[in-house]
């Protein structure tokens, strides 16, 4: 038997590079945001006011005793560029699966009032009920959650503008509520109200993030296990009907990232516009694809960034990551609109 | 007027008088409707005080709520756009953001001052939402003005909530006002602010020929003679006068100038010449009323009137998405 290299048709040779094309694209733009990611993080940890030489961190975190050092690395430095991390790749999952599953890319999260829903759940929980820890985060993901199925039963399946439309209405309300709430606290907690209320990373101790870890990371893998609804959900009803996935299944995916978005907010405070960010900037890196773990990377070097450069951007004053977040974020949303991008999927 | 516009207006004065008596009897302390007259008039009686500042606020939230719904009405029926408010179209968050970084960064404490800062923000805020929202492909459409307004408010909320970060003390001063309320505020406030608010109402009133012209659309409004560019350059300064001394004397409070002028277009039909001067006092009374209700509801503490009417109005809100008319008015 002689080895026969079968001739392909010219179609086929094109379909197979064009393929081949894209699913290069799409490891390279994850390998790339992976190494940006990295450096960010590198970046957090040893940068800013007090310099950490890298060999210092690595020996610090493995148990060495560094005076000064020790103290600012493992109880400021770490834990922020840590849960900054977390918290932008809860965010941003949870933008992108929103903003594929309605097919519209004003749909996220932030903009439909889901984050604000649960800030306002927080702040309750906090001022009024004062509590703190693991009540805060079941309120959170509570008000997340009872927002999102309100906006969707008014919605009543209209994903474009009207859900929008009736997301912003509704935030209005939460964040009277919030306003509220602030208007109740006295003069001291009132700046850590606002830090939280802005979104913020500072003033985060380990036992709350390691909650958010253990709460979080089952959540992310049900999504990483139930992705593949996505790439049909993002067709439209009825082809992802035809293809055989019910609504249940995509309406499962949608839960979970409601869920997410609640534990983010409820650690961290509604850090503006990162969830709508995420799903634009990773599609535009991966040539039009929406893929989950770019959407996770973005969303974790936008946090981690943003809070190092409201850290260090004026002197002593610590500038919540959501106002660096929402300052980039919404030039970024009157972009999208000037430019007409979000009239897909518009009714 | 028509038989049922001059019904309306009737019983708007009728509940607006009410309205006033009891946001002067209704508080933490309950006046008697008998000892009301000689506690305003009588600097003696015990309830002196109490009367006066009730009188204050009863004063302003009028003149706050009537200002609101006519920049609302003024507003919707010169862009044809339903979801008009100048709270959700950024220009109320405009003026306080303004007023913060005076307060803050040039330490401005004269209220006259405030007010000019105010309509600055006032009027920077509503070009922008305009000219992003018109840069669209699709033209400044009523949903894409009320997404740039939102995408506005959040960009100057978050940059406001900065600047408290950066000054405490504006902060302990700002977050009361923030929510927008009419108590705490005495009289001289109204005196400085007067002026200005009627100005804004007068040329608010003066619209009504434009306006009936422009909600044929910009080419029949053209076709009557109608100069559509300078129209609306009148308008937005009526509104801006209006919503940035609303915004200035009570604090950023959105949804009455899109509640007010829909309830009243519902009831008596959508004629500016009817519209304008109802809205005017259907807002004095929504204002009145929500600050009313709001301080009994949760006592001791007080609710808000923005938070009362944002509590009212985006209920309303939704219900106006839903029904789909986004388009028509």
């Amino acid at each position: 038997m002689s080895t026969v290299t079968p001739t392909l048709e010219p179609s086929i040779v094109a379909v197979r590079s064009a393929r081949r094309r894209v699913a290069r694209r799409t490891a390279y733009a994850i390998t790339g945001l992976t190494v940006v990611w990295i450096a960010v993080f590198l970046v957090r940890i040893t940068q800013g006011d007090y310099l950490i030489s890298l060999p210092d961190a690595v020996r610090i975190i493995r148990g060495a005793e560094i005076p000064g050092a020790s103290y600012i690395l493992m109880e400021s430095k770490l834990p922020r560029a840590v849960l900054g991390t977390g918290v932008g790749v809860a965010l941003g999952l949870a933008g992108a699966i929103f903003q594929t599953t309605l097919r519209n890319e004003l749909a996220s999260p932030d903009i439909v009032g889901v984050t604000l829903g649960a800030s306002a759940a927080a702040v309750f929980g906090i001022v009024v009920l004062g509590q703190g820890g693991p009540v805060i985060s079941a309120l959170a993901v509570a008000g997340a959650l009872g927002v999102a199925l309100t906006v969707r039963a008014l919605a009543d399946g209209h994903n474009g503008y009207r859900l929008v439309l009736l997301g912003i209405g509704i935030s209005a309300v939460m964040s009277a509520v919030i306003q509220y709430l602030f208007t109740r606290v006295d003069e001291f907690n009132a700046t850590t109200v606002l830090q939280w209320l802005g979104g913020s990373l500072s003033n985060v101790e380990w036992r709350a993030i390691g909650l958010f870890f253990a709460l979080a990371v089952p959540v992310v893998g049900a999504i990483a296990w139930r992705s593949k609804v996505l790439r049909v959900a993002e067709l439209g009803d009825d082809l992802r009907a035809g293809l055989g996935a019910g609504p249940g299944s995509v309406d499962a995916l949608m839960a979970l990232a409601v869920i997410l978005a609640g534990l983010a907010t409820a650690v961290a405070g509604p850090v503006a516009f990162v969830a709508f960010l995420a799903g634009p900037i990773s599609r535009a890196l991966t040539g039009g694809r929406t893929r989950l773990v770019a959407a996770a990377l973005v969303g974790a070097v936008i946090v981690v960034l943003g809070d190092h450069i409201g850290a260090y951007l004026l002197g002593d004053i610590n500038l919540p990551v959501g106002i660096i977040t929402g300052a980039i974020g919404a030039p970024a949303l009157i972009w999208l609109i000037a430019t007409g991008r979000t009239t897909r999927g518009s009714r | 007027m028509t038989g049922r516009a001059s019904r309306l207006a009737i019983v708007l004065l009728v509940v607006a008088v009410v309205a006033s008596v009891c946001s002067l009897l209704i508080g933490s302390r309950w006046l008697a409707p008998a000892s009301l007259w000689s506690a305003l008039t009588d600097g003696s009686d015990p309830s002196a005080g109490i009367a006066q500042a009730r009188l204050d606020r009863t004063l302003l939230a009028a003149a706050v709520g009537a200002a609101l719904a006519l920049a609302g009405a003024i507003l919707q029926g010169v862009t044809r756009n339903p979801l008009a408010d100048p709270g959700i179209l950024g220009i109320n968050a405009g003026a306080s953001f303004a007023m913060v970084v005076a307060m803050a960064g040039f330490g401005i404490s004269d209220l006259g001052a405030y007010v000019a800062v105010a309509f600055l923000g006032a009027g920077l805020a509503l070009i922008l939402v305009h000219a992003v929202a018109a840069a669209g492909r699709d033209g400044a459409t009523p949903t894409t003005l009320a997404i740039c307004g939102a995408a506005v408010t959040a960009v100057l909320a978050s940059a406001t909530s900065a600047v408290l970060l950066l000054d405490r003390q504006t902060m302990e001063s700002f977050r009361f006002w923030q929510v927008g309320t009419v108590s705490g505020r005495d009289l001289s406030v109204l005196t400085i602010g007067a002026p200005f608010l009627a100005v804004g109402i007068v040329l608010g009133l003066l619209c009504i020929r434009l306006l009936d012209a422009a909600a044929l659309g910009d080419d029949l409004a053209r076709g009557l003679g109608r100069r559509v560019g300078r129209d609306r350059a009148v308008v937005a300064v009526a509104v801006v006068l209006l919503a940035g001394t609303a915004t200035a004397l009570a604090g950023p409070i959105a949804f009455v100038g899109l509640l007010v002028p829909h309830a009243v277009r519902a009831l008596a039909g959508p004629g500016h010449r009817t519209l304008l001067p109802l809205c005017l006092l259907g807002g004095a009374v929504l204002t009145l009323l929500a600050d009313t209700v709001g301080r009994v509801l949760l006592p001791p503490a007080e609710i808000q009137v923005g938070v009362m009417v944002a509590l009212i109005g985006g209920p309303a809100f939704v219900m106006l998405v839903r029904r789909g008319r986004t388009v028509a008015l």
